[in-house]
């Protein structure tokens, strides 16, 4: 189970990331989750989104370079704890961690989780076995 | 292969020490022809502290003054012709980008060379009498499609001079003709090449084995492509208006460099910075001089055209040097800590690594040093949600670049369509240096 995200190409500078805020605003994508990486000469901004299609067509007419590829999004409680246990897992069995980022919902007392490995498949199985929740793309416009 | 091997194999396959022997005469001859013909290259000599009578062999070449491009301009129309204009039997001219004429002439020796030296480029291709060769260049003041023409009728081949456009009847006449031969400039041979595949045909349709290309810059990919797309071998051959026009050098089976015409052309590189000669091996600007030539052979012509000779040894037999495609132009050439570096190499590299030739190099100086930026567009195939994916392709393609400029440029990937899309050097390379105030 799986979510797709949306990466977008930004240059190195203050204003790319403004255009890029700028041009969802005005076409009124709300953003579920945002996170950037960052080197000294470009940047990677990776968003949820609702509607993914609609949102990439957006943002490539107003020619932005994006991406889109799974990641796996999972559900965690909003308590201590509850990131470490993810972690373990995930140590546990030897998956090899890309990056992650957080998010929460509307719903009171639980926080998401972006989780990009390596191997894709393989860490849903690893995280279905240690009875881990994850959530799909239809499941995102309701959280 | 066709039934002969060489053209002309007393010249083409001469041994190195007759054949210096030959040019060295052959330059006195012509400098004291030139000398006490044209007007003004007579003065520039004398300036110089030259005479004829300096110039016995090929070991007093350095002595001997250079002409360039301005040179031909000054003195339009006939100010450079070495004949009476009662021998001039025919004219060609360029207009080159800067819009100025320049016009040369040809005595019917002179064309009866270039004959020889274009033949000499349809028999290293593999023709012979039996071809049929389908001029595309385009005919006229351009000297694409009468030195084609030329060579393959000396050679007694079926000539279909059909000059350039007009791209069906290319096609149909390729394959109702049954040309073998195809003479064009690359871009239009690539053309022809898709244009086949449009009109549902493929190599197999025509009879078309060989291929030659010249008149303007191409790579070893487009060689690939129009040899598979026109089920052909493709070869390169070399010439300028100024020194010939095609014939100058050609290039054979071996497809590795296109030997010079040594009888009738001596060739040397130079630093386009000081004029000094460079030793075999090294870059340089590739000078020209014609040594048999009659109504307008220019001494140490310098093309700008950048280039790499060798003496080595040519597995087709031939003795004559080799000289590579043309690098670059010197116009476009930047100095960087030291290295000449041509604006061609990178976009090879970028077009090799998957890249678009959409790039600006941005040199300054800090600190007595050169800084060396190339910013690269990013293309989606490069595209990845992990950093490190998209630092290791960076890392890839600094590598690539260092191999082939021998200078350490720092890459930085920028966003597509940032580039302005222009041909101008100015948007090209911003090179931010004072280093003469
Ligand atoms: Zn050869």
């Amino acid at each position: 189970m799986t979510v797709q995200q949306i990466s977008i190409f930004l240059e190195n500078k203050p204003e790319a990331l403004s255009r890029l805020t700028q041009t969802l605003a005005q076409s009124d994508i709300s953003l579920r989750a945002i996170s950037l990486a960052d080197t000294s000469d470009f940047g990677i901004a990776r968003i949820i989104v609702d509607d993914v299609e609609a949102t990439k067509k957006v943002l490539e007419a107003n020619d932005f370079l994006v991406k889109v590829n799974p990641v796996i999004a999972v559900e965690i409680p909003d308590a201590p704890g509850s990131l470490n246990h993810i972690l373990t897992i995930l140590a546990d069995n030897k998956r090899n961690l890309e990056y992650m980022y957080g998010f929460t919902g509307r719903k009171a007392n639980q926080a998401y989780m972006i989780i990009r490995t390596t191997d894709i498949p393989k860490t849903e199985e690893v995280l279905a076995k240690a009875f881990i929740r994850m959530v799909d793309q239809s499941e995102i416009r309701n959280i | 292969m066709g039934r002969l091997k060489y053209y002309q194999p007393e010249y083409e396959c001469m041994d190195y020490e007759q054949l210096k022997e030959l040019q060295g005469k052959r330059l006195a001859e012509t400098f004291r022809h030139v000398y006490e013909n044209v007007e003004y290259y007579r003065k520039r000599c004398e300036e110089a502290g030259v005479t004829p009578d300096d110039i016995k062999g090929l070991e007093d070449l350095d002595k001997i003054p250079f002409t360039c491009k301005d040179d031909l301009r000054a003195t339009y129309p006939y100010g450079l012709f070495a004949v009476p204009k009662e021998k001039v039997v025919r004219i060609h001219a360029s207009s080159g980008t800067t819009g100025k004429q320049i016009v040369v002439g040809y005595t019917k020796e002179d064309l009866d060379i270039w004959d020889d030296c274009a033949a000499r480029q349809l028999v290293a291709v593999g023709a012979d009498e039996n071809d049929i060769v389908q001029v595309a260049y385009g005919y006229g003041l351009f000297t694409g499609g009468f030195g084609l023409h030329g060579g393959a009728t000396k050679l007694g081949c079926q000539v279909i001079p059909i000059s350039s456009g007009n791209t069906q009847r290319q096609i149909t006449f390729m394959k109702d003709l049954r040309s073998t031969v195809l003479a064009c400039t690359p871009s239009y041979a690539a053309y022809l090449g898709e244009a086949l595949h449009d009109m549902g045909l493929t190599p197999d349709d025509i009879c078309l084995k060989a291929g030659i290309f010249g008149a303007e810059p191409w790579t070893e990919e487009m060689r690939r492509d129009i040899e598979k797309s026109l089920g052909i071998k493709a070869y390169d051959i070399y010439g300028l208006t100024e020194v010939l026009g095609p014939g100058v050098s050609y290039e054979c089976a071996e497809q590795k460099g296109m030997h010079v015409n040594e009888d009738h052309f001596i060739v040397e590189t130079i630093d386009p910075e000081t004029g000094k000669r460079l030793p075999e091996g090294s870059k340089g600007e590739l000078v020209f001089t014609a040594i048999t030539k009659r109504a307008f052979p220019l001494m140490r012509f310098r093309t700008k055209d950048i280039g790499v000779l060798t003496r080595e040894k040519c597995a087709c037999g031939r003795t004559f040097v080799r000289m590579t495609k043309p690098m670059g132009r010197t116009d476009d050439m930047l100095i960087i800590r030291g290295v000449n570096v041509f604006p061609s190499q990178i976009e090879g590299v970028l077009l090799q690594n998957g890249y678009q030739a959409n790039y600006q190099i941005i040199v300054g100086r800090e600190n007595n040093t050169d800084t060396f930026e190339i910013k690269v567009e990013m293309v989606p195939e490069k595209f990845s949600d992990v950093v490190s994916e998209i630092e290791k392709e960076e890392k890839k393609l600094q590598n690539a670049l260092l191999n082939i400029l021998q200078v350490k440029a720092k890459v930085t990937l920028v966003a597509p369509k940032t580039i302005a899309r222009s041909e101008g050097k100015a948007k090209r390379v911003i090179d931010t240096r004072k280093l003469h105030d």
